[in-house]
């Protein structure tokens, strides 16, 4: 559908703010931990694409959910991934990109038997 | 000549309100109306304008000038009888920086755009009529400037409130909010904020903020409020024959005026998830769940209006039904979110007490104790064992509403909802179907969004350390975020109350 817009060439003249290029060569990814809603969202970093996936597992999880009491307890063999929506292997040596991660890309993972606090999800 | 000596108020307002126009004669009609046209919404004759009050310029002032008079005496007493001693709690401050920081800028949002209105619409009746608007809503955001610098003088985090709304992640909620207003043709502004937000969902704003104001022993702004309600109900009235005239002009103005009604329905909502918030958590003394209140103003009110519009062919604003089963959640998740950001805000938070997550268990029987009550009570624990829980990451945000992707699946609250759109080769991520909807009709405009998030990582705010962006947010740290527990706030209304109970003997 068109745009509705005042000027005739409007579309043509937008400006996408959030192209990967304003990023300084990182990309924009979203990490989120299924079924702890404790944390309110996923959340969201500026990454290397380059950056290895052992990297987000040694460095990033436990320094941002490290907290949650369940964190100590998850079992990393049977952790199950997605990224956009398709499921990965994760393979440490690899990088972000190998694992299909691109700019504004969306990372999730179900952790089996744990369900937050007292099984409230949270 | 017969000179009248005293004109009846009919032909008196005949004269002052209409024949004020004129036919251009060196330019075409549309040269001077650049915006009437591009939205596509056909007029056939403007004379068909009902005003909804039939109030001239001069009597205008007159009334203004009369209110203005009595709100001022009540600040001045307020003022000087040190008001703020007689609030519920120091707690309650905080819904009054939320109100400043993110409700005040927004009058002058208004006054702006209905300016922008009143010069841009080439019908007479609607043009005064947005007139008298666009001046009422300076008037609203100066008299809540003057009322609310009381209480700058005493508690923290009110100092900075244009410099925080242009800047601060929350505040993008409600800024970017009327910068889409404001960044649509005459029409669909009339319709966003005339209809969907002064018609429809007022009451969800002003209703819960004095009534709270007065429960808390907030007098100031209880009167304001007060001051500001006569033109609110000459607003809401502007609001709801704007949409009967547009409806009754043309047939082909429903579509265009349907979708408008759906965008600003669910953008209102948005928005209005930060006063459930401060009904069900903010206020020491509670006024009513903000689950009844949207029963009552929504549910009820807004279903009998809709029933009223139904035979202009307009139907119940899409997504109706998942705003109203969002009642039932959104006020524990937006304060979940404003908790585990409390470094980050310019205001304070706590946790509910036993008490109130009692009330809350009652006001919310199918959801608090199953999924809002363990949050709570899991950060409770950690606080004790000296482990406050801070959420140490930015949020993903909603390219629309600009909201921390916060919000669950309908039916499914233990899951966030995620939805996303492709745009020119990018990825644009939306909390729900309502605000997925919004970007699809229009990505030229929100692919163009000031994400603070994003920006923050763009190096456009301050710097790449979280101390450095609240610093640009002008934030004093220490001071204006974090626990109430332990804030300057908190220890100068312990020692006022200290000092009260020694006078008290």
């Amino acid at each position: 559908m068109a745009v509705v817009a005042l000027e005739k060439d409007y579309a043509d003249k937008v400006e996408i703010r959030d192209r990967v290029e304003n990023f300084h060569g990182n990309i924009v990814v979203y990490l989120h931990w299924e079924e702890h809603l404790s944390f309110c969202s996923a959340v969201a970093f500026p990454f290397p694409p380059s950056m290895p996936f052992g990297a987000l597992l040694a460095e990033i999880l436990p320094t941002y959910y490290g907290a949650h009491p369940d964190f100590a307890a998850i079992d990393w063999a049977a952790v199950r991934w997605t990224v956009d929506g398709n499921d990965v292997t994760p393979d440490p040596e690899k990088s972000l990109a190998d694992h299909g991660v691109g700019h504004k890309s969306l990372i999730r993972f179900w952790t089996p038997g744990l369900h937050g606090y007292r099984g409230s999800f949270s | 000549m017969n000179a009248v000596a005293k004109l009846g108020l009919k032909q008196r307002y005949s004269l002052l309100t209409r024949g004020l126009d004129w036919e251009p004669s060196y330019q075409s009609k549309s040269a001077i109306y650049p915006y009437a046209e591009f939205e596509g919404i056909k007029i056939h004759d403007w004379s068909k304008w009902e005003d909804p009050f039939r109030l001239t310029m001069d009597a205008y002032w007159k009334f203004q000038a009369e209110k203005e008079r009595k709100l001022y005496a009540v600040l001045d007493s307020f003022a000087q009888n040190n008001g703020q001693m007689g609030l519920t709690d120091a707690r309650y401050v905080n819904a009054v920086k939320l109100f400043l920081t993110g409700v005040s800028p927004l009058e002058y949002q208004a006054h702006r755009g209905f300016a922008h209105v009143g010069r841009h619409i080439p019908g007479v009746g609607p043009r005064v009529a947005a007139q008298m608007q666009s001046l009422d809503e300076l008037r609203h955001v100066q008299t809540q400037i003057h009322t609310l610098s009381h209480y700058n003088k005493f508690f923290d985090g009110l100092h900075e409130f244009p410099h925080m709304h242009d800047r601060v992640w929350y505040l993008s909620v409600p800024k970017s909010f009327f910068d889409d207003a404001r960044t649509a043709g005459p029409f669909e502004y009339f319709i966003a904020i005339g209809f969907a937000f002064e018609y429809v969902l007022t009451n969800l704003l002003f209703v819960p903020f004095m009534s709270g104001a007065a429960y808390n022993g907030d007098l100031a702004t209880v009167t304001f409020g007060f001051s500001a309600q006569s033109d609110e109900s000459r607003h809401m009235t502007l609001g709801i024959e704007v949409i009967k005239f547009l409806l009754e002009q043309d047939p082909d103005n429903l579509p265009i005026v349907q979708k408008w009604v759906d965008k600003w329905f669910w953008r209102g909502h948005r928005v209005l998830g930060l006063v459930a918030m401060m009904m069900d958590y903010m206020l020491p003394k509670k006024i009513m769940s903000w689950r009844e209140a949207w029963e009552i103003y929504f549910t009820e009110a807004g279903g009998s209006l809709f029933q009223d519009l139904s035979r202009y062919g307009l139907r119940v604003p899409k997504y109706a039904d998942v705003a109203t089963a969002e009642a039932d959640h959104i006020s524990h998740q937006n304060w979940a979110v404003f908790y585990q950001y409390t470094h980050a805000a310019g205001f304070h938070t706590w946790l509910p007490s036993a008490e109130e997550m009692d009330w809350l268990s009652e006001k919310y029987p199918t959801t608090f104790d199953k999924y809002y009550r363990p949050r709570f009570e899991m950060w409770g624990e950690m606080a004790k064992e000296g482990k406050r829980f801070y959420n140490n990451a930015l949020p993903q945000l909603c390219t629309t509403c600009q909201i921390p992707m916060a919000y669950t699946e309908p039916g499914d609250p233990t899951t966030i909802s995620f939805r996303h759109s492709h745009y020119k080769g990018d990825t644009y991520h939306f909390c729900s179907d309502g605000c997925k909807d919004i970007f699809d009709n229009e990505p030229e405009k929100y692919s163009q969004s000031w994400l603070p998030v994003h920006q923050i990582f763009q190096g456009n705010c301050g710097g790449a350390s979280v101390e450095e962006v609240l610093k640009w947010y002008r934030l004093n740290l220490g001071a204006d975020n974090l626990d109430q527990a332990g804030s300057p706030d908190q220890a100068q209304w312990d020692a006022w109350m200290e000092a009260r109970r020694r006078v008290a003997g």
